[in-house]
């Protein structure tokens, strides 16, 4: 049996906007993941936390604010620092293409921005994840 | 009306059934976004039971479907009113004196999300968010800084706080009184809609109840002092930005102003005393008769639920008055110059649809923070709209049209159908507790993204007409080093400042609250907090030092429904 | 170091990746369990159910808090339904759990069905023996919440609370061949929310509870998003757990 994909899908930071998050999360799972959605407002130890716990695949991170080169890189760090390395990192919302390169240097392995198709993103999941849920 | 049936069906019969045959139409179905089916044609059968003196009556009369004023555009334009803020007050300041000088006519603040969630930008939480959304505000004296020399009795302010209002709006009376500004002079809107937070946007702090309190607080306590203020704007536009149809849009906004209305009379307070205070705030998104059509039915639905439910007398309290804002969510990434012809239609829409002030989205929004040349390219597109094109020299010109008023009287219908399950679920307050509302505003946006990647909905350079080329707009670069100096000036303040008498203050605020049943029917005993939260914006106390105790005293919210 | 002397050390991430693999491949795993079993001693196992709406999630949220006051680890496995359809699932119990999500005290884990019928997934008693090895000294079992049929929470559970709400006067006449029958202890949440007396008085009427000799089921009211009650559930609880005993060997794990 094919291993099931879990993913979480987290918004860091302070700002509400989780409509894109909300959408990613459906689409994931009418694709048949099996996904966990904790909320706006989450600290980077919240996000860690439940990533680890949950033994998630992937991580998605939604920020619309602009804070996602301070918020970004400190839920990398502490997710490394918990043994979370192979822990896939896609990000989306509304992230300038500037700082796209910095952020995948750090580990983010794609940004989604808008007008993205949901389709996009689980085939992205789909390539990236094999099917005994390892990184390819 | 029997010729035009007859007449009708004879075309039917003859002239249309041979085309269809020839030349299928585009599609076999047509609706709007609101999930209407748009017929073919409209002719006066589908407006057969309009009643002109009840249905539309004349501008400025009950229902109000023609607009809230008998001349409209012809005797006063709508405010040109952009949303504005970054960094801090000194850099907003500035954008703000540029925006005057370019022909705004008001002032739109934009607060960043540390400030609306009610943290100091020294707080842990705001790290990376200071000045990032919006304006940083710790306290009156960035406030101070935001409004020098712009005189608050000559200009309009409209400010986007909810669950900190009471203390915004507090530091904005206190600026007016340093510049020797009378309280009944103020003019402007303060957003103080919570209901909707729960909804889409979340920058709430407290539960429902408690935030409830202070919302009704702002709004007793405007209707007392501050005439020209319109203490409450519902809002709407977050909630269709978060997914929403027109319809549900148009119920979702007003069913809160229900709740608004009844939370007020348990203070036993008069409808016809604060209702004409009550401003609204609408999305105006690309579907140009289905957007058109809910102006006009939020006008008329709202005065006859005024009317009918809290027997409002005086005509003011009927009169739904609005801001409208072009739709962020329509804006695309891709070929972002196209936006601006968006924004064009949407604009058009919204003054079709009498709206009493208006922003327009910049082409850029989808990328970033709008550059300088972006929103001047938005408010010059609102300019030749008022000057260039004419509708504004006739009150209500769509009105008549077969499929305009068609459209309008099933958004009534509709929207009238949603308040009514919404009273089946206990109101609102509960129906957002339940997540009924969430539930219904997410499925929306879930079968929207669907349609598009499926281009059952087009949407030009996005699914359809795509081009390769990147945008190469500049982008607005923000100062790194403002939270930095937010932080710097937030020290200097707390060192500066009076600390016996902030401490006396912030503990008198702990008193106002004390005690709080927090039990619906207790709500007309507790004392308004706006005097004690004024004496402690007067002496300095910062947003997060006042949130900080009404957080120990209500508790904080916390989002409990899921997807 | 293995897999399971992680566990047993407190580590998360061990413990997560092996209810993973006994959720993927529940036969390789049986091999680690066998050495975890021998290694663990049961603690408390409190099964929480109750029909979709009532509260149950905010209610394991209180619970936790108190808990923890007293320094007591906690485990949780909060399940919920996969779609028939495409087999994925939206796990969202722990959205209303999530400010413990920091507390390395608590270890909040969300499981699908993937199929199984009954509140719970196949895995979740093998779960519950995760999280006694990673060092829990009480596990919460949250059922989907969906029918009256989840009654496989007492084969793992200790202490099984039944959650309802007002407004479930009538529909609880309909319950009493299901979940009514294996409460320990039945709260009523979010009495705030409309009149109890309709509902007391039906659940008075049916309420067999788990037939146990010396035990008779109580009726706790509390409001979970304001924290009242919840000191009177949580005494009860560890009243139960007092009249219990010894937790017993979770069944299930045995089985297969």
């Amino acid at each position: 049996m094919r291993k099931k994909i879990r993913v979480l899908i987290a918004k860091p930071g302070l700002d509400g906007h989780d409509r894109g998050a909300k959408v990613v999360a459906r689409a994931l799972r009418d694709a048949g993941m099996e996904v966990i959605y904790t909320g706006i407002r989450q600290t980077a130890e919240q996000i860690v936390n439940t990533a680890i716990q949950e033994d998630v695949d992937c991580l998605g991170l939604s920020i619309l604010s602009g804070a996602h080169l301070k918020l970004f890189p400190k839920i990398v760090k502490l997710l490394k620092k918990r043994g979370g390395k192979n822990i896939l990192i896609f990000g989306g919302g509304i992230i300038p293409s500037e700082d796209i390169p910095e952020l995948k240097s750090m580990g983010v392995s794609k940004i989604f921005g808008p007008g993205t198709k949901t389709q996009g993103i689980i085939d992205f999941i789909k390539t990236q994840i094999d099917a005994d849920g390892k990184r390819r | 009306m029997d010729a035009v049936k007859k007449e009708k069906k004879n075309w039917e019969e003859k002239v249309l059934k041979k085309v269809l045959e020839k030349r299928p139409e585009r599609k076999k179905y047509f609706e709007n976004y609101s999930k209407i089916k748009i017929g073919r044609l409209y002719t006066p059968e589908d407006i057969e039971d309009l009643d002109y003196l009840k249905d539309l009556g004349f501008p400025g009369n009950f229902p109000f479907t023609r607009g809230v004023q008998p001349t409209m555009y012809r005797g006063k334009l709508w405010t040109m009113r952009q949303y504005a803020g970054m960094g801090d007050a000194e850099e907003s300041n500035k954008r703000y004196k540029y925006l005057l000088k370019q022909g705004q006519t008001g002032l739109s603040v934009a607060f960043d999300l540390p400030t609306q969630i009610g943290y100091d930008s020294d707080h842990q939480l705001a790290i990376g968010e200071v000045g990032k959304a919006g304006v940083a505000i710790d306290s009156l004296a960035d406030m101070e800084l935001l409004f020098k020399d712009i005189p608050l009795d000559k200009v309009s302010t409209s400010m986007t706080i909810n669950a900190p209002c009471a203390i915004i709006l507090a530091m904005y009376i206190m600026v007016g009184e340093k510049q020797g500004v009378n309280l009944s002079q103020l003019t402007g809107t303060t957003q103080n809609d919570i209901l909707k937070e729960y909804i889409a946007r979340g920058t709430y702090i407290f539960p429902p109840l408690p935030s409830l309190r202070l919302t009704t607080d702002v709004i007793e306590y405007a209707s007392k002092y501050l005439p020209r203020w319109n203490p409450i704007s519902i809002s709407g536009y977050h909630i269709r930005e978060a997914g929403a149809t027109a319809v549900q849009e148009l119920a979702f906004t007003l069913a809160n102003g229900l709740a608004y209305i009844k939370a007020l009379k348990m203070r036993n307070l008069n409808p016809d005393d604060f209702a004409p205070r009550f401003s609204f705030f609408f999305a105006v998104h690309n579907n140009f008769f289905e957007e058109v059509a809910k102006f006009r039915a939020a006008r008329r639905l709202w005065a006859r639920l005024m009317k009918e439910r809290f027997k409002a007398k005086n005509p003011k309290s009927m009169m739904l008055r609005f801001h409208a804002q072009t739709g962020g969510a329509t804006l695309t990434a891709q070929q972002p110059d196209n936006n601006i012809v968006r924004v064009t239609l949407q604009a058009l829409a919204a003054v079709l649809g009498g709206t009493q002030s208006l922003h327009t989205n910049s082409r850029d929004e989808a990328l970033a923070l709008p550059s300088e040349d972006s929103v001047r390219i938005a408010l010059r597109t609102q300019q030749i709209i008022a000057y260039e094109s004419g509708i504004s020299d006739t009150v209500d010109p769509l009105a008549g049209s077969y499929y305009l008023e068609s459209l309008t009287n099933q958004m009534e219908k509709q929207a009238l159908t949603y308040i009514k399950r919404i009273d089946k679920l206990g109101g609102m307050l509960q129906a957002i507790e339940r997540g009924f509302i969430q539930r219904e505003v997410q499925n929306s946006a879930y079968l929207l993204q669907k349609k598009i990647e499926k281009e059952e909905e087009v949407v030009v350079g996005l699914n359809r007409f795509r081009s390769e080329e990147e945008s190469k707009l500049e982008k607005l670069i923000l100062d790194p080093k403002i939270e930095e100096r937010q932080k710097k000036r937030l020290k200097e303040l707390k060192n500066k400042r009076n600390k016996e008498k902030v401490k006396k203050a912030l503990n008198d605020i702990k008193k106002a609250i004390h005690p709080a049943p927090a039990r619906r029917s207790g709500v007309h005993k507790q004392e308004n907090l706006m005097p004690v939260i004024l004496e402690a914006v007067g002496v300095y106390a910062t947003v997060g030092e006042i949130c900080e105790v009404m957080r120990q005293e209500f508790g904080e919210y916390r989002e409990s429904v899921s997807i | 170091m293995g897999l399971i002397e992680k566990i047993l050390q407190g580590d998360q991430k061990a413990a997560a990746k092996l209810i993973s693999k006994i959720e993927d491949e529940p036969t390789s795993a049986l091999e680690e369990l066998k050495v975890l079993k021998e290694r663990i001693v049961p603690v408390h196992t409190l099964g929480i159910t109750g029909p979709p709406g009532v509260g149950k999630s905010t209610l394991i949220a209180r619970l936790i808090e108190r808990y923890r006051e007293k320094n007591k680890k906690v485990g949780v496995l909060a399940i919920d339904p996969s779609s028939p359809f495409t087999g994925g699932a939206l796990l969202g119990d722990r959205i209303r759990m999530q400010m413990h999500s920091p507390d390395e005290g608590v270890f909040i884990r969300s499981m699908a069905t993937r199929g199984q019928l009954g509140g719970l997934s196949r895995a979740t008693a093998k779960a519950v023996k995760v999280l006694t090895g990673w060092g829990a000294d009480v596990v919460v079992v949250e059922t989907v919440g969906v029918g009256q049929d989840e009654v496989e929470v007492m084969r793992v559970a200790d202490t099984i609370v039944v959650v309802l709400s007002p407004g479930l006067g009538d529909d609880i006449q309909m319950m009493k061949a299901g979940i009514l029958e294996i409460g320990d202890i039945f709260v009523i949440n979010k009495i705030d929310q409309g009149e109890t007396g309709h509902l007391e008085r039906n659940l008075e009427l049916v309420r067999p509870g788990r037939e146990r000799e010396g035990w008779v089921p109580a009726i706790i009211k509390t409001i979970a998003v304001k924290g009242s009650g919840i000191d009177e559930l949580h005494q009860k609880i560890e009243e139960h757990r007092k009249y219990c005993g010894k937790p017993r060997e979770v069944e299930r794990a045995d089985e297969d």
